[in-house]
């Protein structure tokens, strides 16, 4: 790409500038430890980079770098990015109970959201109702208690199914339950699911080996999941029916490398599946989203996101043959990594945010959500969420930054960071690769200890001071933190309870046996499709617990085994 | 006379983050603790149940769910009426202010809420073998 007396002259000028350096500052100034001059991820970080870095790792522009909008997608999934329209902005919420949540829907509605992402109570993640003694203290904490269709009637009381571009709810193990709620939904109010969006995220591998809503093995998750996504692809290409994870490990640890790696080999095994169900690549990987994380180191994160859409494409298309762009886009969603913000002083968590938020513009993702401030102590309240939503629209509206595309493709420093995230990325899949695949390598805890070591290295940064962390351990204030606490109804737990008794005792519960008698049947048939006979139960009113029951039944519980350290 | 402190580390309730939970686990025992890490999705009677099956010095918790103001007076009811009130209780994730005043006033014996120092932990449980 450039000329070779270019570069040797270049290289001359640069031993020339080192020289000048006065090395005795340097030496102070970078004493500072090892740690501080890497990316977060590792990477070593060089005082400053040009056309010698470049031109040292082969780079090519029409390969590494290119046009948006065109393979590899370096630049963007698409040729205008945010010149026609900013990314979807959104905000997960959803709490306490189905009216307050249609409630919260109804105002982020007025406050300029587009988009609207369904939080879940954990006994629903879990597939357990509301009065389940499990579920006692935990309903409705994390998220909106559902229970049944009828739960779901209530969030969209007085809401159009097309009120929004789109829904994403946030549910990894149960993806057929909330699947079938939505189209009985749809169906009961006589809309075509062509007219609306619904993204469910539906995987549960991931999810077993980092956040944890499992509730029967992973052999049944599997095919839960799997299931939802033939479906999807067979009759409703326009939801994305699989949202593949890689924020859930990182928030429990791990580097960018491995965010990228983990949910990628993941893709793998579920292409691999529909393929052997008889689907071409171009019916179903179109509809695949991305969860990403949005961390802090910058820079790294914006090559991230490149290397991210680099390497998926390569998989799509030179490993499985697409040939539908849009099989070969990777469309991502971020949420600002939790993790990076603070209890010590949580405004300043704001500032974090913005920074999260700016990383994941800059990396031309597709969808946007960010953390409101008072992350570390509770669900968030109106004011902080509406504050979260502000800091995109502050970024889409008065920073410049929509107005190119890629602004910072060519920076001699992202190139090479992209590629080096590009490298390791290949690297670690291949590793995974030869384990057996993302499946051998969550049952046999490999995906959980490279989390909890990466975890445990960070933490030990901190706590020696190797990383520097504002409010915790550099720049504290120590004066007692205000944050105002978020009003839940303390009646909305029995509300819910008593709700759903009230359902089971006005449903007529022999068309409800008949139908989880019906659904138990298809389980045990591994060769079919099981999204027609949930939904079959679904529209009888059977409870997310009764069908957990069911789905316990056929494929087992989920439990796991004490560790003993040093005993 | 002293031994070598022993702590249960479990996860009550169906919040399923074991981030910090592991990791206190795992600094504990670095530090010469034992530790008997349960993981995740234990119930109030499991946890009572393996601690005194156990004799541990201390049992941790880590809950993150917001359940806490349930769970949390449970296990210090159910350790009542097994007559195993003086096993010491701490607790850690994501608390509010008002709600660690709160359990400390329940009878917990220490809260760390999320982004507590490690070594402040450690300290505290090795402390907790030397009573025994």
């Amino acid at each position: 790409m450039w000329e070779k007396a270019f570069l040797d002259e270049l290289a001359r000028e640069q031993s020339e500038w080192e020289g000048q350096l006065d090395s005795k500052r340097v030496e102070e100034g970078e004493r500072t430890g090892e740690r501080k001059l890497r990316t977060d991820t590792g990477f070593e970080v060089k005082r400053v980079y040009s056309p010698l870095d470049l031109a040292s790792a082969g780079y090519d522009f029409s390969r590494d770098t290119g046009w948006p909008g065109e393979y590899p997608f370096v630049r963007g999934i698409e040729p205008q990015m945010y010149r026609d329209e900013p990314w979807l902005m959104m905000q997960y919420s959803g709490f306490a109970s189905a009216s307050e949540t249609n409630k919260r829907f109804k105002y982020m509605l007025s406050q300029g959201a587009t988009s609207y992402s369904i939080a879940l109570d954990l006994p629903t993640h879990k597939a357990l109702d509301s009065d389940d003694p499990l579920a006692e203290g935990e309903v409705g904490k994390t998220g909106v208690p559902i229970d049944s269709l009828s739960t779901l009637e209530e969030i969209f009381d007085g809401i159009p199914l097309d009120a929004v571009k789109m829904f994403t709810f946030v549910n990894m193990s149960g993806g057929p339950i909330f699947l079938s709620m939505f189209l009985a939904l749809a169906e009961k109010r006589g809309v075509d699911p062509a007219d609306f969006v619904l993204f469910i995220t539906n995987e549960s591998l991931i999810d077993m080996a980092t956040r944890g809503t499992q509730f029967t093995s992973p052999a049944g998750h599997f095919r839960l999941s799997a299931d939802v996504v033939e479906y999807c692809a067979r009759n409703h290409p326009n939801f994305s029916p699989l949202q593949i994870s890689g924020y859930h490990p990182r928030e429990a640890g791990c580097n960018a490398v491995q965010e990228l790696a983990f949910p990628l080999s993941v893709s793998i095994t579920y292409i691999e599946e529909m393929m052997r169900r008889g689907l071409s690549i171009d019916d179903f990987a179109g509809s695949f989203h991305w969860f990403l994380s949005a961390s802090m180191d910058l820079f790294e994160e914006v090559a991230k996101f490149r290397a991210f859409r680099k390497v998926w494409a390569s998989i799509t298309r030179d490993r499985f043959g697409a040939q539908n762009p849009k099989s070969m886009h990777a469309d991502i969603m971020i949420y600002s990594g939790g993790s990076h913000l603070t209890r010590e002083q949580p405004q300043i968590n704001i500032a974090r945010t913005a920074i999260q938020a700016l990383a994941g513009a800059l990396g031309g993702i597709q969808y946007m959500n960010l953390s409101s401030y008072d992350e570390a102590f509770q669900t968030p309240t109106e004011e902080s969420a509406t504050i979260a939503v502000r800091i995109q629209q502050i970024l889409a509206n008065e920073t410049g930054i929509t107005k190119t595309v890629d602004p910072l493709g060519g920076s001699y420093y992202v190139e090479t960071l992209t590629r080096q995230i590009e490298d390791g990325v290949r690297e670690y899949l291949e590793k995974i690769e030869k384990m057996g695949g993302a499946v051998k390598a969550i049952e046999s805890g490999f995906f959980q200890a490279e989390i909890a070591e990466r975890a445990y290295e960070y933490n030990r940064e901190i706590e020696s001071g190797a990383r520097t962390k504002v409010g915790v351990n550099a720049f504290r204030n120590d004066e007692p933190v205000k944050v105002t606490p978020l009003r839940a109804d303390p009646d909305a737990e029995q509300t819910t309870i008593d709700a759903v008794r009230k359902l089971r005792d006005e449903r007529d519960s022999r068309a409800t046996e008949r139908a989880l008698s019906a659904l138990e049947e298809t389980l045990r048939n591994e060769g079919e499709n099981c999204v027609p006979a949930v939904k079959a139960a679904v529209m009888a009113y059977a409870t997310v617990g009764e069908i957990g029951m069911v789905i316990r039944k056929v494929y087992g519980d989920y439990s796991e085994e004490a560790i003993r350290f040093g005993v | 006379m002293s031994r070598v402190c022993r702590v249960l580390v479990a996860k009550c309730g169906l919040d399923g983050h074991d981030r910090g939970a592991k990791l206190v686990a795992r600094v504990l025992a670095e530090a010469g603790v034992e530790v008997i890490y349960t993981g995740k999705f234990l119930t109030v009677d499991q946890v009572v149940e393996t601690a005194l099956q156990e004799d541990v010095d201390g049992i941790g918790l880590s809950l993150l769910s917001g359940s806490h103001m349930t769970l949390v007076p449970r296990v210090l009811e159910r350790l009542t009426a097994r007559d195993a009130a003086s096993i010491p209780v701490f607790v850690g994730g994501t608390i509010m202010p008002d709600d660690e005043k709160a359990l400390l006033e329940l009878g917990v014996d220490r809260v760390f809420p999320s982004g507590s120092s490690l070594s402040e932990i450690t300290s505290y449980v090795s402390e907790l073998g030397k009573a025994a």
